[in-house]
């Protein structure tokens, strides 16, 4: 018995959970908080494994249990250093259900951007470049470093930002930067439901915990099949807040990016960045949403010959900045692009 | 020469990454121990390119734990980089926004981060020593109130910000929707339970920690004291203030030291480079760069809520006030010039950081009652030209600062952020140092409780590692360092791009 009397946990009969951190901001592990008075149930459900952000298991633990002891382990972050690929290495191994958990894992989100650039210019701006740097000497991290009581060692970075399942093989994919809490507990529930009840699982490989339609199709604001002439700065005008963002020439990736969300940024008036990834069957978000472009843009009038219409046309697409780092802001790891060519890296 | 190694990896219940090293000498003693940071993110870098206006929903995924710092800082970046001033409606939401974040950040650091160490103690078994574990030992009804504060104060963030986690109504010179009359009820009544949740959990501390005197000593221990600067926004009247104001820094007798506005940080605050870890040390640049060591000659400052309140005369709601008195009363602070003296016991932040949830709950409530709040004057078209802008606001972690260039079009073409955990680190690891120090002995066994105890000298700080790590560099070539039998330097070979 515990000190409160209640009957301490029978930790050997209830299904294992891990959550881990790869190269991630801990927005997962708030999600999943975000579960709020239904977190206590998955205490009763499962017994923690792993849980560094906030539970006192260490690496060693992990190594010691036999292999597939983890009954689901959630993989948040993506895989930019040594340490991301063999903790990924390692729980693969020991876990029974692997998830790549919210956008980073799936496609690389935000922390993928780094795609577009180099390592040496990274390293220059970080520790060389800043206005705050005092480095005079122009010292650098390193992987192995020998101070007078002996060597100290840091993960090794890697050049390209990986999502999970291009280093270890992945059950399901949970979209979101991050899930949605009310997604989360859905996906939780039918995980339990195979666990405890002998329920089926979805088809290996499935996106779960997001709808299978684009974000545009949940969003409630007014669809006119309005065509525009160009797109503005998100500050450049006060849209109406009942009418479809992209109708009023404000970027929005509604048409790409799949729904799961409730097309929450466009409710205030933002448009939404993609970051449940792309839709069912689409491999590659930002193409997608290139021809969605294609489709609201209405350029000339009739008359126009065919150089002013191209001037005109130009002239629409100039209106859309860093169309790079807009189409792919969620997905440049898992792109058909992956990463720019820079510096012949 | 060094006889044993104990590594600690990953540090756990602190969001992000983490490894400690403690070398002990022949005689078992502590030589030296270093708290390195694996992990490095590319925002400085990769941002370049991207469009200023997105930056308070790229700058948010720097954290998931305080993505609303960053999108606030953010925010007041574009601001100064546009030249427009928001209205005092926008301002307001904006604060009422960042107030409902503070209360659920502040109380998940006390509950689920910290309070594993006080309420099961330091050693407990590693599997009950989490928040589950907090809620088994006191009960599930406390548990139910943490719970549902952080809920609807999660809620409050995403009618006011549009997203529960990562919001996005942040905007230059404003933020994209006005608070109605229906969200304002609302979100008042939620104000009064942050108020009372607040008073609730001093009351926890007063009980749980206060009133057992080994806690008490624990605290007041010198293994978990310090005597650095201390840094924190203050108002015009010097109580802390998280959203806007100057920034201010006292000495260690608790003498004002400086006082700046956020743009003139660079003036203030270098940053200094270590090779054994991907993070940098942030220090007072009129002090100077000293090495880990305390004192008024060491340009090493501290930015936690213990700091903030060092740093203040006060605070600027009347219970926060009357618990601020307290905190200083008890822990025997005495007045000299009408200022408290500086607390310098590190493990008294857990205590701060509860009469800063009371601040934070208290001020909710006076602006969701302002008649302004409903203003829908809150969103501005901006046709400036952008050059440059520095925005700063207190995040949990300590004070934020992000600082853009960008050409005419307003794409960027220089990112500096300097961020809450960054500017502790050197304290983080004087800490860590000193704590092994005061507890590993010759013959000391070294059970787990113990390592746990050296963790709670970096917890207090509530370390954000995600935050820190904000910059992500490629593979780095191996540097090797030759040195002889004293130690010292003879070859350095270095193999880099």
């Amino acid at each position: 018995m515990s000190e409160n009397g209640k009957p301490v946990r029978q930790a050997q009969d209830k299904p294992k959970l891990a959550m881990y951190w790869g190269a991630g901001c801990g927005g997962c592990e708030i999600a999943v908080l975000n579960i709020a008075e239904k977190i206590l149930i998955v205490d009763e459900v499962f017994d923690i494994a792993f849980f560094p952000c906030i539970a006192d298991f260490k690496v060693k633990d992990v190594e010691g249990y036999p292999d597939g002891y983890i009954d689901l382990c959630l993989f948040d972050g993506a895989i930019r250093n040594s340490e991301n690929e063999e903790m990924a290495q390692l729980l693969r191994r020991k876990s029974k259900v692997l998830v790549a958990f919210g956008s980073c894992a799936y496609e690389g989100c935000i922390p993928g951007l780094s795609n577009l650039t180099s390592k040496e210019a990274t390293l220059r701006t970080v520790y060389l470049d800043n206005p705050t740097i005092d480095n005079p000497d122009g010292i650098l991290p390193q992987p192995f470093y020998d101070v007078p009581e002996g060597t100290l060692e840091i993960p090794v970075f890697y050049n390209t930002v990986k999502s999970l399942d291009q280093v270890v093989d992945v059950d399901y994919y949970l979209p979101g930067c991050p899930p949605e809490p009310h997604q989360i507990w859905a996906v939780l529930q039918v995980v339990v439901a195979a666990l405890t009840q002998g329920a089926a699982l979805p088809p290996s490989g499935s996106i779960i915990g997001a709808g299978e339609v684009a974000v545009c199709q949940e969003c409630s604001l007014k669809k006119d099949e309005k065509v525009i002439e160009r797109f503005y700065r998100p500050y450049e005008i006060i849209p109406d807040p009942t009418v479809c963002l992209l109708e009023q020439g404000l970027m929005c990736l509604g048409p790409a990016t799949r729904s799961g969300c409730g097309a929450l940024c466009p409710q205030v008036g933002m448009g939404c960045r993609g970051c449940y990834g792309p839709l069912a069957g689409v491999e590659d978000q930002g193409a997608k949403m290139l021809t969605a472009v294609a489709s609201v843009l209405d350029v000339g009038k009739p008359g126009d010959d065919e150089a002013e219409l191209e001037r005109q046309l130009d002239a629409a697409i100039e209106t859309i900045v860093d169309p790079a780092g807009t189409f792919y802001r969620f997905s440049m790891s898992h792109s058909l692009l992956r990463r720019a060519k820079v510096n012949g890296n | 020469m060094t006889t044993k190694r104990i590594t600690i990896d990953p540090i756990t219940r602190l969001e992000g990454h983490g490894k400690i090293e403690i070398f002990l000498d022949e005689a078992g003693e502590v030589e030296n121990a270093y708290f390195q940071i694996p992990e490095l993110r590319g925002f400085e870098q990769f941002c370049v390119g991207r469009p200023a206006e997105e930056m308070p929903r790229i700058t948010n995924r720097i954290c998931g734990v305080c993505p609303e710092a960053h999108h606030m800082a953010a925010t007041k970046a574009l601001d100064a980089l546009y030249g427009v001033e928001p209205s005092s409606a926008a301002k307001k939401v904006r604060e009422m926004f960042y107030s409902a974040f503070y209360v659920t950040d502040h109380t998940v650091h006390f509950y689920a981060l910290g309070a594993p160490d006080f309420v099961l103690g330091p050693t407990a078994p590693a599997a009950e020593r989490n928040i589950l574990g907090v809620i088994h030992k006191v009960g599930t009804e406390i548990g139910l109130q943490v719970i549902n504060c952080r809920k609807r104060n999660h809620h409050v963030i995403q009618m006011l910000g549009g997203r529960g986690v990562h919001p996005v109504a942040g905007m230059p010179g404003g933020w994209s929707q006005a608070v109605t009359e229906e969200m304002r009820q609302e979100i008042e009544g939620y104000a009064r339970e942050n108020v009372e949740f607040a008073l609730f959990s001093l009351q926890l501390f007063a009980d749980v920690v206060l009133a057992n005197q080994e806690y008490v000593d624990l605290i007041l221990s010198d293994a978990f004291t310090h005597r650095t600067y201390y840094m924190g926004t203050v108002d015009e009247n010097n109580c802390v203030n998280f959203y806007d104001g100057l920034i201010r820094v006292v000495d260690p007798d608790g003498r004002e030291f400086i006082k700046y506005p956020a743009q003139d940080y660079a003036q203030h605050i270098a940053e200094r480079v270590e090779p054994w870890t991907y993070l940098k040390f942030p220090y007072l640049k009129e002090v100077g760069w000293k090495g880990f060591v305390d004192g008024k000659d060491s340009g090493v400052y501290c930015t936690t809520p213990l700091s903030r309140l060092n740093a203040a005369d006060g605070m600027a709601t009347p219970q926060a006030q009357a618990a601020f008195e307290k905190f200083y009363e008890t822990l025997g602070s005495e007045k000299v010039n009408g200022r408290y003296q500086p607390i310098h016991h590190r493990l008294a932040t857990h205590w701060a950081r509860l009469v800063e949830l009371l601040y934070a709950a208290e001020r909710m409530l006076e602006l969701v009652q302002d008649p302004e709040i409903t203003d829908p004057n809150v969103r501005v078209t901006v046709n400036t030209t952008p050059t440059e802008g520095i925005g700063s606001v207190e995040a949990p972690r300590g004070t934020l600062t992000h600082h853009y260039q960008t050409d005419e079009n307003g794409i960027l073409t220089k990112v500096n952020l300097i961020v809450g955990t960054t500017n502790n680190y050197a304290p983080i690891a004087m800490s860590v140092k000193k704590a092994a120090q005061g507890l590993i002995h010759n013959g000391t066994v070294i059970t787990e409780g113990l390592l746990n105890t050296i963790e709670m000298a970096f917890r207090n700080y509530d370390p954000c590692m995600s935050c820190a790590t904000h910059s992500l560099p490629g593979q780095m070539p191996l540097e090797v360092v030759i040195r002889d039998a004293a130690g010292n330097e003879v070859e350095r070979l270095r193999q880099f791009v």
